[in-house]
């Protein structure tokens, strides 16, 4: 089930891109040193196929990878940020961080959210992109999963979301923290109403993420090696002086202590997800 | 008592009126204009330090060891307490305190972190610092006041929801998400008051509300000033800087919709007047609880709605049409 084996396993938890090198057609593995075609290493997912090293992949390419070929519709898109606080650390204003991720994503925010076909399955979806301020939840971000679950409700489809994020954004100060409670308070809603909410948690699902609609999911599915927690590992290690335990906070540590359903490679996840979701559909209705 | 470097001003007069009130003692004479004359002054002298507090000056007023705590409101608020214990999956966690008892002739539930006065207390209360357990606990409580039919109260005062292996291990995350989608759908009134610290996403574990009241000198912040500044600069030290960034105080999260109200504390701070302090706390809650019912009256459905409301409104974006606007504009 964990793909790889105990001698080969990823060392490196945190998302990292491949290490460039003098050849445009060669990047280097972050994790085990060796060199890998890039083409090889699109064609299979962003994985290193040396060590099973799992580098991140774009919102985009992610929704690529589940939904039916034009079958998405963006929803929300027009939602973008302010700096409502006024936040300059001296070294960049919030706004020129801003900026520059939307440069560097192509996104206004750092989740994409719409509605789509799922190996024929219409779904109401949502995939946040770490790239964008460390896929950090806002008042957009929390806004948009908001909308996105009661989008849902109303339709009356099942919700995925595809979390990559690093916890609430600072530079929104205790706006950035309300967007947990608005985030829950609406996939509750929608849930206790019957929807089927499936979380898939990527590398990483930390802090304020995680501890709101991330595992609020009716089925939680991780991808392997993915880094999952509440607080970061070094606030943990100085407040209580311990060494941490090996695979502290990964996917398959969760899964351990019962805190995940599965863990799915990247290549059987939209297998996975609609399997389920047949199951879902061809449920007994009421009504 | 403990003095905060910026209370130092008060310590001369408070001296002399010391050295005055022992003087008319032991000679037996009338000093009284004197002392009163100074006692004013001292008072001015507290009012003006403290109505020009900077937003990382506030945060040590709220840490004060000598600042009321949740037990001490308990003991204030409800005389006839009686709290329970057990998450009923694991392990009890007095991090976080609640309990059943009458306040002003209605039955309540508070719930509140615990924050100890000592070292001793610090040590059996993990500063407030609540695993899993406590927020497991905390939920349990609130369907019991469902069941019951009774408010709740959350009083909140932590400066995080704790940081530990085994509170990973048991699932920090789960716990708090799960608390944070349950409270919305907690058919009875719950009114929060932040009393201190209301550290990230431990203190809104037990947060949501129909009211969020706070107090004057209290905080409530997605990251506490010190996490803020070590991740923007690699340098805690920085983190008077961080407090002003980060907008924290009552009067900042007032202004932006945040919270319902700022509970005016006793001149000088909780931490001077405790006493004062409770009772206001226990005025605005009772005065609140009226406002809910005279809001909703004894429609549970409205009162739900009505709080997934209140925290729809929280939000400020804009539109990327505006964007382009402002670009053809230029």
């Amino acid at each position: 089930m964990i793909p790889f084996s105990r001698n080969n396993e990823p060392k490196i938890v945190k998302p990292q891109n491949p290490i460039p090198t003098d050849s445009p057609e060669w990047v280097k593995c972050s994790n085990c040193k060796s060199l890998i075609y890039l083409k090889q290493l699109k064609e299979n997912l962003n994985i290193c196929p040396k060590c099973n090293y799992y580098f991140k992949i774009s919102a985009q390419e992610r929704l690529k990878l589940l939904i039916d070929e034009n079958t998405f519709k963006e929803l929300f898109s027009e939602l973008r940020s302010v700096d409502i606080l006024g936040f300059d650390d001296g070294k960049k204003s919030y706004s020129q961080k801003i900026a520059e991720s939307e440069e560097k994503t192509g996104l206004n925010e750092a989740i994409i959210t719409g509605e789509g076909f799922l190996e024929k399955h219409r779904v109401a979806i949502g995939v946040m992109e770490f790239d964008f301020i460390g896929g950090s939840m806002g008042v957009v971000v929390g806004e948009k999963v908001l909308r996105l679950a009661e989008y849902a409700l109303a339709e009356n489809i099942p919700l995925i979301i595809v979390s990559a994020s690093g916890g609430a954004r600072m530079q929104e100060g205790m706006f950035s923290l309300m967007q947990m409670a608005r985030t829950s308070g609406a996939i509750g809603r929608f849930r206790n109403n019957g929807g089927l909410y499936i979380s898939v948690l990527t590398n990483p699902t930390t802090g304020g993420v995680s501890a709101s609609f991330s595992f609020l999911g009716d089925i939680i599915i991780a991808e392997p090696g993915a880094l999952i927690g509440f607080a970061g590992a070094r606030v943990i290690e100085q407040t209580t002086k311990q060494k941490l335990p090996p695979k502290f906070q990964t996917a398959e540590f969760l899964l351990e202590h019962g805190f995940i359903d599965k863990i799915v490679e990247r290549k059987f996840l939209k297998k996975m997800l609609g399997k389920i979701l047949n199951f879902y559909e061809r449920g007994f209705k009421y009504s | 008592m403990n003095l905060l470097p910026f209370e130092k001003p008060i310590i001369e007069i408070e001296k002399r009126i010391a050295e005055l009130e022992k003087e008319s003692q032991e000679k037996n004479i009338d000093l009284s204009s004197s002392i009163n004359k100074l006692r004013k002054e001292l008072e001015e002298e507290l009012e003006r330090i403290f109505s020009n507090l900077t937003p990382w000056e506030i945060v040590q007023v709220t840490r004060h060891p000598d600042r009321p705590k949740t037990m001490d409101y308990v003991k204030y608020l409800i005389p006839d307490y009686v709290y329970f214990c057990g998450d009923r999956l694991f392990r009890e966690d007095s991090a976080i305190f609640g309990g059943l008892g009458t306040l002003d002739n209605q039955t309540v539930m508070l719930i509140g972190h615990n924050k100890g006065k000592n070292t001793k207390e610090n040590l059996t209360f993990n500063f407030g610092m609540a695993n899993p357990e406590g927020y497991r606990k905390a939920l349990r409580l609130m369907h019991l006041a469902e069941k019951f039919n009774v408010p709740i109260i959350t009083l909140i005062d932590t400066s995080g929801a704790y940081p530990g292996i085994e509170a990973e291990e048991h699932g920090q995350a789960e716990a708090i998400a799960r608390n944070l989608q349950e409270m919305f759908l907690i058919n009875v009134p719950i009114i929060c008051v932040v009393i201190g610290e209301g550290g990230s996403g431990g203190a809104l574990g037990i947060g949501i509300s129909d009211k969020l009241l706070m107090m004057e000198f209290a905080v409530y912040s997605v990251i506490s000033p010190e996490g803020c500044a070590s991740i923007l600069w690699r340098d805690s030290t920085k983190a008077e800087k961080a407090a002003e960034l980060l907008k924290i105080t009552a009067k900042d999260l007032l202004n932006f919709g945040i919270i319902d109200k700022i509970i005016k504390e006793p001149i000088g701070g909780a931490h001077r007047n405790q006493k004062a302090a409770l009772q206001k706390v226990k005025e605005e809650i009772i005065l609140s609880l009226a406002e809910i019912k005279a809001k909703f009256g004894d429609s549970k459905e409205d009162l739900l709605s009505g709080r997934y409301r209140r925290f729809q409104k929280i939000a400020s974006y804009d539109y990327v049409s505006s964007k382009v606007a402002e670009k053809t504009e230029d």
